[in-house]
């Protein structure tokens, strides 16, 4: 490939990558052809999972490379179109795949949150930084951070960042390998882990970002077949429209209306519900009273034989919690749940809901008007601080998008200033695609289950629900607890998980689909996991090693420690993920915050404040983190923190509301306090505002 | 280096647009989501219209934003010469 020019190898890309998407559309259509004539659901699953990470072996084996700019930046001639796609895989990890529908299915409006920071976060990309880190051209982002303000220590803290946000990350995404891939095959979850991990690592081992890349281009068109496919069908059964994005806004409507004749207790279906909550209602009282008799027990000193006798009482069951403790957590779970069920069904399209209060004072005959004022104040400000909430967590995924080191990584990787900036409206495409489809299938299984779960008897429920009640309760559980025989909405609990798995089978495809969209779930998370290990990696090579320790390694040893480390850090996160941790959404969540904190006041400065300089950048980066973790610490339970230690309302998820300000403000002080940067620094600037520009530095890396 | 007049004006036209584009994402965001409730009320197709900005319309906003940067920022190249060269 040596003599061959861009546009060359451009056709040449566009025509395997075509061959590959007939290739994987002919692949499915036998396997369902094979269903038809008997193959079993669990083969269907083997043959899904063992093609698909062979291919992406596959691939990776034949782009292994022993070259320092191959192996960091894919040698810098990624059209900007695939790179939009490697980046829309790399970005679309499994919480996006599998579980953005669920939390919008959930939350409605106020699940938006995800929806809109996670895609106008690009816009800051494109604007602030995609085409100047380009233009820089280098190979990570503490290598502009070391160059920009002249130091290791800028260079280290950058390290220290993008490890910190990047590794809670990947040990997340192999955590959902894990998932699916027991989901997919039955086997267990320890040894989906490792599976997975090996197909990450053949992968990325042999070719680091050249392999990385254009596997990632290969899992973004699996995963948005696989996404597409199932939705654009249940929109033409339920409303004969085949592009749901439009569709939905009709089903909108009709839900709406079902929401209101469920809370309206004079019409049939909102009486059954009063019935149902009603039952709720009682249990969670049932609950409380125990926990109550439970807190005096212990209070008096007979905690031990109040647990002996409700355990005797239990039947003694194996899992009887063992302490008081679990006891009351247990229950106090339990008593939470019932009482999520007995209050009114909340509206999907309504923003910031206060609480209620009002219409439940208004439900009371001796409430004064005294009363009602107060509770409508009370719903007022609920309203209020969800808002507040909204808006901080909405800023924070924006930003942090635009921090995270494994995105902006990837704009060092296309030919030219140019082909970045277009590069990241590819990137934003692409991901909009699978974002904006999200709300209209949370919208249509709403509908389905709103329309025709609800109300259908307990003898003949449809054959999806009964499926996933058998494999897991946490994602589909239903009971009869008002004992009418007939389903009432309140008597539903479902998973936000189930809405993308389950979907297949609510529009009545074959089993091939839902193997199919597992699979589409494993190449979200096998390719955020590539993207994120090959961060932390490069960091500690190419940052630690390369630029700190021994700046005169030669290439051959620079990727011999590269290669070493990755594989230490996927074994070590793919143990980490292996036990299980109990609080890896809110990690995940917490990394976007740590990463705008840290890096975006930084970065932009640094390109747009030619004043910016060392002291700046250190007291900058320092104090936003610093700040950011310190409310993290006094407000999550994780780390020993309290909800009543929050400011302003605002939960820990969106620290980043307060690192970020006092990053910025740590910049700015830091640089004034201390002398203009020098002249060389001040040229580096120029050169990275311009694309090209006569009798300019380079600061390209060999 | 000495930067040119011409460079400079570059780098203002530059920030100008940042600016706007800057502008337009705020709205579509921040302002929008702070008047959710009141937006809600008025429906277009099926779709409360702040429920519809936060699930579809600002994503394709966001979409033409960094479009129009794209092209905007690599015509400037041109005009103010400082484009790269042809692979």
């Amino acid at each position: 490939m040596t003599a061959q020019t861009q546009s060359q190898f451009f056709q040449q890309l566009k025509k395997y990558y075509t061959f590959y998407t007939g290739g994987f559309i002919a692949f499915v259509i036998v396997l369902a052809i094979l269903e038809q004539m008997g193959l079993p659901p669990k083969w269907i699953g083997y043959i899904f999972l063992g093609a698909t990470i062979s291919l992406y072996a596959g691939i990776g084996i034949m782009s292994k490379t022993a070259d320092v700019s191959e192996y960091y930046v894919a040698g810098r001639r990624v059209p900007a179109v695939f790179n939009g796609m490697a980046t829309g895989a790399d970005w679309m990890s499994a919480a996006s795949f599998i579980g953005m529908a669920g939390t919008l299915y959930l939350a409605g409006y106020d699940g938006l949150a995800f929806v809109l920071g996670w895609t106008g976060g690009y816009v800051l990309v494109a604007l602030f930084l995609a085409p100047y880190l380009r233009k820089f051209g280098q190979f990570t982002i503490p290598d502009f951070l070391g160059s920009r303000y002249n130091g290791n220590l800028p260079r280290t803290i950058g390290v220290i960042a993008a490890i910190i946000c990047s590794f809670t990350y990947v040990v997340a995404q192999i955590y959902g390998v894990g998932i699916i891939t027991a989901r997919l095959t039955g086997i267990e979850f320890q040894y989906g882990v490792f599976l997975g991990l090996a197909g990450i690592l053949v992968c990325s081992f042999l070719g680091g970002m050249r392999a990385v890349t254009w596997t990632q281009v290969a899992q973004y068109i699996i995963l948005i077949i696989a996404y597409m496919i199932p939705v654009v069908w249940l929109s033409v059964t339920h409303t004969g429209n085949p592009v749901p994005q439009i569709a939905y806004g009709q089903v909108l409507q009709e839900v709406t209306q079902l929401e209101n004749e469920f809370n309206n207790a004079e019409t049939t279906k909102g009486a059954a519900e009063v019935s149902a909550r009603a039952a709720f209602k009682a249990q969670q009282e049932s609950f409380e009273a125990r926990i109550a008799a439970l807190d005096a027990a212990v209070a008096a000193g007979n905690g031990a034989a109040f647990l002996e006798a409700q355990r005797t009482e239990a039947g003694s069951p194996a899992d009887f919690p063992a302490t008081t403790d679990d006891l009351k957590a247990s229950w106090k779970k339990s008593a939470d749940g019932a009482k999520g069920k007995a209050g009114p069904v909340s509206a999907h399209a309504t923003a910031f809901a206060g609480k209620g209060a009002e219409t439940k004072a208004r439900a009371n005959p001796n409430a004064t008007e005294a009363d009602i004022a107060a509770a409508q104040a009370e719903d007022q400000e609920a309203s209020d601080i969800k808002r507040r909430n909204f808006i901080a967590l909405v800023l924070c995924l924006m930003v942090g998008t635009a921090s995270l080191p494994h995105i902006l990584m990837r704009y060092y990787t296309t030919p030219s200033v140019r082909e970045a900036r277009k590069s990241v409206f590819w990137s934003l495409f692409f991901i909009f695609l699978l974002y904006f489809t999200a709300p209209a299938l949370a919208v249509l299984v709403k509908f389905e289950v709103y329309s025709n779960l609800v109300g259908s008897s307990f003898a003949a429920l449809p054959a999806w629900v009964a499926n996933w009640s058998a494999v897991d309760a946490t994602l589909m559980k239903i009971v009869d607890i008002n004992l009418d025989g007939i389903v009432q909405l309140a008597e539903i609990t479902i998973g936000g998980d189930l809405i993308v798995l389950a979907t297949p089978e609510i529009a009545g495809l074959p089993y091939v689909i839902s193997g199919m969209v597992a699979a589409g779930g494993l190449a979200a998370a096998l390719s955020t996991a590539d993207g994120l290990l090959l961060t932390i990696a490069n960091a500690l090579s190419h940052d630690v090693y390369y630029k700190m320790i021994d700046p005169k390694a030669s290439t051959v040893r620079r990727l011999a420690i590269s290669k070493g480390l990755l594989v230490v850090v996927a074994l070590f996160a793919a143990y980490t993920a292996s036990l299980k941790p109990g609080d890896i959404l809110f990690l995940v969540g917490a990394a976007f915050s740590l990463a705008a904190s840290a890096f975006f006041p930084a970065l932009v400065l640094g390109v747009f404040w030619k004043r910016a300089n060392y002291l700046g950048a250190v007291v900058g980066m320092l104090a936003g983190l610093g700040v950011c973790m310190y409310y993290m610490v006094i407000t999550y339970p994780f780390f020993g923190g309290v909800a009543t230690n929050q400011w302003f309302d605002i939960a820990p998820i969106a620290a980043g509301v307060f690192g970020m300000p006092v990053g910025f403000i740590g910049v700015i002080v830091g640089s004034l306090i201390s002398r203009a940067p020098s002249l060389e620094i001040q040229q580096l600037v120029d050169h990275v505002r311009y694309p090209s520009l006569a009798g300019d530095i380079d600061t390209r890396a060999a | 280096m000495q930067l040119s007049e011409r460079h400079q004006e570059y780098w203002r036209k530059n920030l100008r647009l940042t600016a706007v584009l800057l502008a337009i994402w705020f709205v579509v965001t921040f302002v929008v989501i702070y008047f959710a409730p009141q937006l809600n009320e008025i429906v277009i197709m099926g779709f409360p219209f702040a429920f519809y900005m936060g699930a579809q319309g600002s994503l394709i906003i966001y979409v033409l934003i960094i479009w129009f940067y794209a092209h905007r920022m690599n015509q400037l190249d041109k005009e103010y010469d400082v484009h790269e060269g042809e692979e």
